[in-house]
């Protein structure tokens, strides 16, 4: 059971700092099962690789389930490969043939510079998130949870935005390198609900000033972010944080 | 040698940590701007205490070797927090969850520690609701509850079965706002190798940068290891790739001690092992025992399909033997039941290793009110299914689709098949009421201590754990210690202490690629697992244990003789990080089987098969073991024993009973 029979060809990109350049180097791997994960196809190409003297492939993961967002692996032009709704670690090699090259490249954009082979610098998105992507609101100042009620429609869509995993597949796949998707799930996670009211012009401000200045790109309505989310965000968020973006610099007393 | 007091507070029960807090010294607001605090881990227990303390003014330093802090484990957990807020009208208080906690234990835990988690535990349901954590609500816009192993009423708070992402977002989202205003500095792609101890007392740590393979030295007034728990010693687990065991393990080498190691939490409901590939094992949320209820068919070796097996032929073997809890006994219960089962050759698919979680009963049964709602009477049983179907979906549906992911099989059609898996670990360094290590200025909190869970951790129970730890104990506890460190000026890190430390973590690192051997590092580490499973696992005895201990000592002598860590050390280098954790985890394992091997009883997750009652649950020895098992790391992979008794004051130790 551990061995299967599927034969593939894998073309993968390497590179072995963000000083030099890198390319695609081709490997074959054999007796693949298609039970396993296609991290744990790598987990036996890198064993490989270690016993023939090589150095395996440095790659982002951990949690291995889909909710840490740490795996980032831009599959046949695809992020987290051609399955929908899924993250790289929940894909299964039963999604492939045997015979199949398949082509492995880190995330591609200028706010994500490559590490290592397919590991990218994501902690733009953290200083994002520390520009506004929060409720300002000290260990101890808070009230009974539930003297605040808050319709169920309103918190299951705060929810939903709440969902993202922060992985940057959005950004990967778009043409613009938008990390639009990311931030408006955050923005419209705390302006629908009454404890984000406060700040919510400041924030939508902070945030994409801040989103700006790392260099990411506009948002031009592809939708390709949607269609590649593994968490299923969806488009109206950025819509929401348009709408309250106008809003505060029309409206708001403060100017970020 | 270092002293064993737990300085628990004087007085009731009820008030000591009430007094404790009125009566801790403080550090005025001038005095903290120039203590600085090293945190390490940034999971719920790391970032809440982390934002906490910036937030009072302290300088932070806090490190993660993810790439992010949102990243760190506790953003896999997926069912629920408890707390007792009593909104459920249902008899909770803070009294019945320091008792279900200390006996869901089995009389392991500090009655002062739970009963002061339980106190605050109604705190941390507030604070993040402040922070915009989107907690799962009924339709009046009041929070929901539901219901966990081990309790009889619902007092689990939970957003779908996302509940350690959305905390951990919302401490993350605390972590980032103090980072932003530059009150707390973090360290991503950071791994700390040491402690740094001077006089006695811990002053920073030696981390190396993964990125570039530089080894720094961070000083701090105190230091905090929130570092997670260390259930990859045996390979396979629940637990991310990279939860490890070394930040807790290097401080018990440098004299912390190490509490209840063999207590080990091997979940009931998990993805089974479908081959030697496998890397890791995937939780189905406990959540899922409030509507799925567990059976193997009642004739030996039945290869019927599920489907096929009429309802009198099954065997609802949980409701059979515990009626009084039924699927929802606590999580070393239900383990042990399913192994019983298996193991006398009930199991079902192709493995034989695995139960049945079937919701077809509770979809019909949803299926049936929401018919009601519709105005659908006597509905067929093709509607009910349809209609429950919906109502599953919305409770668990990100749970269903990571098992059909993984297995290839449709949950919604067919029951679940799962297995117990290694979990979560209750043992951990040893802390006294103030989560003080044995190491004057070492902190340790969430599952890197020991402190809470006893010999059994109750579902829904860790994520109060951390955050009670980080946003609402540490934060007073502490100023006990710092308030006589004022005149501590910031600690120079030319100290010969910082270099011999630096010394250390360089030393070990030149040693695995000096080996230039032929075995790479997951081969140890998955040998260690399976010594670890098959003997120190959900059964132990005397003789598997002691086999085990020559095993390990020997895969040590090969491990630091025939290791291969490709690569160098001045570069991003996941070889030489798993290759450290892993030689930490070997050393570990060792004093696990000590510590199972010297606990001649059984209790929670550790059982013993030669102390079992004549209905195989587990019997304790309350005479000779009723105490904490801490063990002082001694040089050479050598260890000694040091008691803390335990007295239960306020509550009646008994046999756990769940029928």
């Amino acid at each position: 059971m551990s061995t299967g029979n599927m034969n593939l060809t894998l073309k993968i990109w390497r590179q072995k700092n963000n000083k030099t350049k890198g390319n695609l180097v081709d490997y074959k791997v054999s007796e693949i099962s298609p039970d396993m994960s296609f991290l744990e196809m790598f987990d036996v190409l890198n064993e490989d690789l270690i016993s023939k003297g090589d150095e395996p492939i440095v790659f982002d993961h951990d949690c291995r389930e889909g909710i840490c967002g740490a795996c980032s692996m831009f599959i046949n032009g695809r992020p987290h490969g051609p399955k929908e709704g899924i993250t790289t670690c929940q894909l299964h090699m039963r999604s492939f043939k045997d015979g199949d090259t398949i082509v492995v490249e880190p995330w591609r954009a200028s706010a994500f510079p490559v590490i290592k082979d397919l590991t990218v610098d994501r902690t733009a998105f953290d200083r994002i998130i520390a520009s506004g992507g929060f409720i300002s609101v000290n260990t101890g100042n808070a009230q009974d949870a539930n003297a605040l009620p808050i319709p169920k429609v309103q918190a299951d869509s705060a929810f939903e935005a709440a969902a993202c995993i922060g992985c940057g597949a959005c950004v990967a796949t778009c043409k613009n390198a938008s990390a639009m998707l990311f931030v408006s799930a955050k923005v419209s996670q705390l302006a629908q609900l009454p404890q984000g009211q406060p700040e919510r012009y400041r924030r939508v401000q902070s945030m994409v000033a801040q989103m700006d200045a790392e260099g990411f790109g506009n948002c031009t309505n592809t939708g390709a972010c949607e269609a590649e989310c593994p968490k299923g965000i969806s488009l109206e968020n950025i819509a929401r944080m348009n709408r309250d973006f106008y809003s505060a610099k029309f409206v708001s007393e403060e100017d970020i | 040698m270092a002293e064993l007091n737990a300085h628990i507070p004087e007085g009731e029960l009820t008030e000591k940590w009430t007094k404790l807090r009125s009566s801790m010294p403080l550090v005025n607001p001038a005095n903290k701007r120039s203590i600085e605090i090293v945190v390490v881990g940034s999971g719920l227990a790391g970032a809440s205490a982390a934002a906490t303390l910036a937030e009072m003014g302290y300088k932070v330093k806090c490190f993660c070797f993810q790439d992010s802090p949102r990243r760190a484990h506790s953003i896999a957990a997926q069912g629920g927090i408890n707390a007792a807020k009593n909104y459920q009208n249902d008899g909770d208080s803070t009294y019945r969850l320091f008792y279900d906690t200390i006996k869901g234990g089995d009389y392991r835990a500090r009655e002062a520690n739970v009963h002061r988690l339980a106190e605050v535990s109604a705190n941390i349901i507030d604070q993040c609701v402040a922070q915009g954590v989107p907690l799962a609500r009924e339709y009046g816009g009041l929070l929901d509850n539901r219901s966990f192993g081990g309790t009889q009423v619902q007092r689990t708070f939970y957003a779908a079965g996302q509940t350690g992402q959305q905390l951990l977002l919302g401490a993350y989202s605390a972590l980032e706002r103090q980072i932003g205003m530059g009150k707390v500095e973090m360290f991503t792609r950071h791994e700390m190798l040491e402690v740094v101890v001077v006089d006695g007392k811990a002053r920073g740590i030696i981390a190396r940068n993964l990125i570039t393979g530089e080894l720094e030295r961070h000083s701090g007034h105190a230091v905090l290891l929130c570092s997670g728990g260390y259930g990859n010693v045996f390979y396979l687990s629940t637990n991310a790739m990279g939860s490890n065991v070394t930040a807790a393990w290097k401080a018990h080498k440098k004299g912390a001690f190490f509490g209840n190691p063999c207590y080990t939490q091997i979940h009931p409901t998990c993805i089974p092992v479908s081959g030697d590939h496998q890397s890791k094992l995937t939780l189905m949320s406990e959540s899922l025992r409030n509507d799925g209820r567990i059976w193997v068919p009642k004739k030996k070796d039945d290869n019927r399909k599920a489907s096929e097996i009429p309802e009198d032929e099954r065997d609802y073997y949980l409701e059979r033997r515990y009626p009084a809890f039924g699927n929802l006994v606590p999580r070393d219960v239900a383990s042990r039941a399913a192994k019983e089962r298996c193991d006398a050759g009930y199991g079902v698919g192709n493995s034989k290793l695995a139960v049945y979680l079937d919701f077809k009963a509770n979809t019909e049964r949803y299926g049936r009110i929401e018919a009601n709602k519709h105005n659908i009477h006597n509905p067929d049983k093709e509607t009910c299914m349809k209609l429950g179907r919906e109502v599953i979906k919305e409770k668990y549906g990100n749970l269903f689709d990571m098992y059909a992911q993984i297995t290839g099989e449709d949950p919604y059609e067919l029951p679940m098949r799962i297995y117990p898996a290694v979990h979560y670990t209750m043992g951990g360094l040893w802390v006294d009421y103030n989560l003080m290590t044995t190491v004057p200025g070492l902190y340790a909190l969430g599952e890197a201590n020991f402190s809470d869970h006893g010999a059994n951790r109750l579902g829904a129970s860790a994520l109060m754990q951390g955050l009670a730890d980080g946003y609402f104990v540490i934060p007073y506890t502490i100023g006990a210690y710092l308030s006589k460190e004022l005149s501590t000026k910031p600690i120079p890190q030319d100290h010969p202490a910082f270099v011999e430390a630096e010394a250390n973590a360089k030393a070990i690192i030149d040693k695995f690629f000096a080996i230039k051997g032929t075995k790479s590092v997951d081969h140890f580490h998955k040998k260690l697992g399976k010594i670890m499973w098959d003997k120190c696992g959900m059964a132990r005895n005397a003789q598997g244990l002691t086999e085990a201990i020559a095993a390990i000592q020997q895969l040590r002598k090969d491990f630091w003789s025939d290791v291969r860590v490709p690569g160098s050390a001045d570069e991003f280098n996941p070889e030489l990080e798993k290759a450290g954790r892993v030689a930490d985890f070997i050393e570990l394992g060792e004093l696990m089987c000590r510590d199972a091997l010297n606990r001649n009883e059984s209790c929670g997750g550790h059982f013993r098969e030669e102390y079992q009652t004549e209905e195989g649950e587990a019997l304790r020895d309350d005479e000779n073991y009723a105490y904490v098992s801490a063990w002082e790391y001694k040089e050479g992979v050598n260890f000694e024993l040091h008691k803390e008794e335990l007295k239960f004051e306020n509550i009646k130790v008994a046999q756990r009973s769940y029928k």
